[in-house]
């Protein structure tokens, strides 16, 4: 019944086994929501039911007196700064006279147990006066709206400029309308965490995130503590996927055990998790492509709206991300896009798997097929007429220095053999549309096959000084020298630190290789997101194994040599006033092929097979960039046929697992994966991250297919049976979401001078 | 209400309160964090176990149940040195990522080979239609299930 567990020791370009592997098979591997101390307490969250509302009074006396009950916080029992935020202090700790989006906290207890501290949130009384709340990203920018912010519903508008769109070198145009719904990152791990007060006054938090230090730059104001006093911990981190970008339990936990002097520990639960982190952004989008009748892309105009919800996030940038990479992987000389992210009393947006890119790529892969259909070109044809490629010159006026093998990812994804033809009788039955269920044997089969091409920058934009540290030190030992990695960097399952280690082997020639675990006490690694870890940690670490190797030339290993290491990327810019600029460091490209059956008289898919090619400058670990490729396309697929936040007056109606469906192991199809290796110049080791890419293309790779087997527009992601049977009509619109009058291309709260978050770390470092 | 249970041949008593879950029991109460809550609704199978040899969603089931039983868990299968043949495909084939559906995976995966030492992927497929995974896209699970029954036979 047993093997044993062979050493797994291998460098750069092997499949090396993860280094977190074994404790995660056995169970022992412990997660923000695993960790427990003694004397502990439950925490719980109160969270508002409305979309907006006044707060008239907050009654705790009843709470307060409940059984086991250590602490109820309400907003009069904030230390000291009553916001956070990861890019504008704009989100209150517990609601504050106002809550603006239903699911808000408002009120926070401490219990001996679980139970006694939700049946203590029972028993707050809250009096509120329910307002009109906005609901609708497109009613925000009305005139008469109701205001989710003192100063208006505009986030942010970027405007872009590039050519003449109405340049009459364009012989035919197609104009389209899509629309995709909110996504939810859905990680299994809950937000969890463990804050521990310490004897100095100060707290030591124990917590699953993405990025430790601009937590603590967000949580040490809120306690009123330095930043030396909060010292932040990396839990075990159950999926992540953009939505542990922002602060969830960290200050809640912290606040509790700082008034009640034990530690605090805090779980969602799926429902709780739901409302306690951002979603991907719903979009709107309204392209206009132009072409000469040979299929020469002219001309681009874009409309762009995002929902951003309730608080600001990582919105400004998510937009920012949206409007760059608006026009598609393709070379187009005259663009315009106007993208906006608005407020509403909505769950907060921010951070998915893709960063904007999915959203546009819907909009602009679903144009493309429009206009191949138009001028009777093959849709890939069509695309490679027009593919960036190196020197290629981007709607922002950016020359792509780096790799851009938009061409060789294509031509590869057509060099995968199709999935075979299978009859249509005669199967087993869990090989139908909606097999499980058992309601078709066949009998109105349609296949369609659909293509996706996308593209997705790497690492942090517009002039963000975007670093990581990292500390190797190799010391003597027994058994030949052994290496450890210091890193505050975060693994949330993509192999960051098997990379790390990996890298580590070949540069030093070591087998033995520890990651320690991920704290405060070493400086920033920056945030493990935007497909950039590998390319920053990963060159940090390289960067101090060529110290460690520089010493070794001098003399042997005698004593432990320790090297730490920074690494930055070359400068961005921001965009100027006409969203001219060079925004971006690196692009990474990808193109699917989705294959799929539909039932088109019950409305079921099954999609028979993905094929994938992305490039990745240099792989580093092919079972783990293709584990990623893999469960980044199974994301996609969700947002193509099945998952969306359905919110009703602000709402969300289907906060459980339940109700918001992501893909089962019969939903996914077999994924043929294959790489373009070639590598970036001036990236380290010509690696790109590989995290994101897959995610931008599936949902339109699949939904372009769904337009082939069944004929229909399908115009909004994710496309549901009724929208396959024709029940439901296309998405409509009354025309183009109008341009709002803004100061200029940054964040409107920047303009009113609201408090920095992440952009406050970038200037203290400068200093 | 006390609750004596054995877990993995080990006796064990707790007192909980009426509404709490084999789950609830288990990790709160007994330690045995292997068995993770995700979902409180038996929707994603993260919490896998085992109740008189029988699969069950321990959050569905009430911890009085328990009482007098045999629970088994994922603890039960592995531990740093010696890994069931399963834990050690899923390394193999690169099955796991964040590893948070993991241990759950594990355990229905090796519940479904003590039933079917040779699955196909459709049986397999059907098995494991209870357990989500959010990081894979399941292929290399699939990938993971066919090499143990290969080890295992």
């Amino acid at each position: 019944m047993s093997t044993t567990v062979a050493p797994t020791g291998s460098g750069i370009g092997t499949s090396a086994r993860r280094v977190d592997g074994i404790p995660k098979v056995t169970g022992e591997y412990a997660y923000g929501s695993d960790l427990d101390a003694e004397n502990s307490l439950w925490g719980f969250t109160l969270r508002s039911p409305h979309a907006s509302a006044r707060i008239r009074s907050i009654d705790v006396t009843a709470a307060r007196r409940g059984d086991g009950v250590a602490a109820v916080l309400t907003a009069d029992d904030l230390p000291a700064r009553r916001t956070f935020g990861l890019e504008f202090c704009d989100q209150p700790i517990l609601g504050d006279g106002v809550v603006r989006y239903a699911g808000e906290p408002v009120a926070i207890v401490a219990a001996e147990t679980l139970e006694e501290a939700r049946q203590a949130a029972s028993a707050v009384i809250v009096d509120y006066e329910p307002l009109v709340p906005v609901t609708d990203m497109e009613a925000a920018l009305e005139p008469g709206s109701p205001r989710v912010h003192d100063f208006g519903n505009v986030l942010r508008h970027v405007h872009i400029l590039h050519g003449d769109v109405d340049s009459p070198e364009a012989e035919v145009w197609v104009d389209g309308y899509f629309e995709t719904g909110t996504q939810d990152q859905a990680a299994l791990g809950p937000e969890a965490g463990l804050a521990v007060p310490a004897s100095d006054g100060g707290i030591d938090l124990y917590v699953a995130t993405q990025w430790l230090h601009v937590d603590r730059q967000q949580i040490a104001p809120c306690l009123g503590l330095p930043e030396e006093k909060v010292r932040i911990t990396l839990a075990g981190v159950g999926g992540a996927f953009g939505s542990r970008e922002d602060v969830h339990m960290q200050i809640h936990a912290s606040l509790l055990a700082l008034k009640t002097g034990r530690p605090v520990r805090m779980s969602y639960g799926r429902e709780e998790s739901f409302h306690g982190h951002v979603h991907r952004h719903p979009s709107r989008t309204w392209i206009r492509y132009g072409a000469t009748r040979d299929g020469r892309l002219v001309a681009c105009d874009v409309r762009l709206l995002l929902d951003g919800g309730a608080y600001a996030s990582s919105s400004p940038a998510v937009i920012s991300n949206a409007s760059t990479f608006a026009s598609g992987p393709y070379e187009v000389p005259n663009v315009r896009v106007e993208g906006t992210v608005v407020y509403t009393n909505t769950p907060p947006c921010g951070a998915m798997r893709g960063f904007g890119a999915p959203q546009v790529c819907f909009a602009y892969e679903s144009a493309m097929d429009l206009l191949a259909a138009e001028l009777g070109i093959d849709p890939l044809e069509l695309r490679l007429r027009n593919a960036l490629h190196t020197g290629s010159v981007l709607p922002t006026g950016q020359v792509i220095t780096g790799t851009a093998p938009v061409r060789e990812v294509i031509e590869k994804l057509q060099a995968i053999p199709m999935p075979p033809e299978e009859p249509a009788s005669g199967r087993d039955p869990i090989s139908y549309p909606g097999g499980a269920g058992n309601v078709s044997r066949g009998e109105s089969l349609r296949r369609g096959v659909g293509y996706a091409v996308g593209y997705k920058n790497i690492a942090y934009s517009e002039g963000f000084d975007d670093a990581a540290e990292a500390t190797v030190t190799l010391r003597p030992g027994p058994d030949g020298p052994v290496a450890s990695i210091r890193t505050a960097a975060v693994e949330y399952g993509q192999g960051l630190y098997t990379v790390l280690a990996q890298i580590v082997r070949s540069e030093l020639g070591v087998e033995d290789v520890v990651v320690e675990p991920a704290t405060t006490e070493s400086g920033s690694a920056g945030s493990t997101s935007a497909s950039r870890q590998t390319t920053m940690s990963g060159g940090a670490v390289l960067g101090a194994c060529a110290e460690i190797k520089q010493e070794l030339a001098k003399h042997p290993l005698e004593e432990p040599i320790s090297r730490t290491f920074t690494y930055h990327h070359r400068p961005t810019t921001e965009l100027d006033e006409h969203g001219q600029g060079d925004p971006h460091v690196a692009f990474a490209f990808a193109a699917e092929r989705a294959v799929v059956e539909v039932d088109v008289e019950l409305g079921l898919v099954r999609v028979l097979q993905i094929a994938a090619v992305q490039d990745a400058g240099r792989v580093l670990n092919p079972q783990g960039a293709t584990g990623q490729v893999e469960g980044g396309t199974a994301m996609g697929l969700g947002l193509a046929v099945m998952e969306e936040l359905q919110l009703q007056d602000g709402n969300i109606r289907n906060a459980s697992f339940t109700d918001y469906l992501i893909p089962t192991i019969l939903d996914a199809p077999p994924i043929v994966t294959e790489f373009v290796e070639v590598p970036e110049p001036g990236a380290p080791l010509g690696v790109k991250g590989v995290g994101e890419m897959a995610t931008v293309v599936a949902t339109s790779a699949v939904i372009a297919a769904l337009r082939d087997a069944t004929g229909r527009t399908l115009n909004r992601a994710p496309a549901t049976p009724e929208d396959l049977v024709g029940i439901r009509p296309p998405a409509t619109t009354a025309g183009p979401a109008p341009v709002p009058d803004v100061p200029g291309q940054k964040a409107i709260p920047e303009y009113l001078g609201l408090g920095l978050g992440q952009q406050e770390l970038m200037k203290a470092r400068e200093r | 209400m006390l609750i004596r249970t054995t877990v993995n041949g080990r006796d064990c008593e707790a007192d909980v309160w009426p509404g709490a879950s084999l789950l609830a029991l288990l990790r709160d109460e007994l330690g045995f964090t292997g068995s993770k809550n995700a979902c409180e609704q038996g929707e994603c199978g993260s919490c896998s176990a085992w109740l008189d040899g029988e699969l069950v969603c321990a959050c569905l089931v009430p911890a009085v149940q328990a009482d007098g039983a045999a629970v088994r868990t994922v603890e039960s299968l592995g531990d740093g040195e010696r890994l069931h043949a399963v834990q050690d495909a899923f390394l193999a084939a690169g099955a796991v990522q964040c590893g948070f559906c993991t241990p759950g995976m594990v355990v229905a995966a090796v519940d479904l080979l003590e039933r079917n030492p040779q699955p196909s992927d459709e049986t397999i497929r059907e098995a494991l239609a209870g357990n989500l995974c959010r990081c894979t896209g399941y292929q290399k699970i699939l990938d993971a299930v066919h090499l143990a029954a290969a080890e295992l036979s």
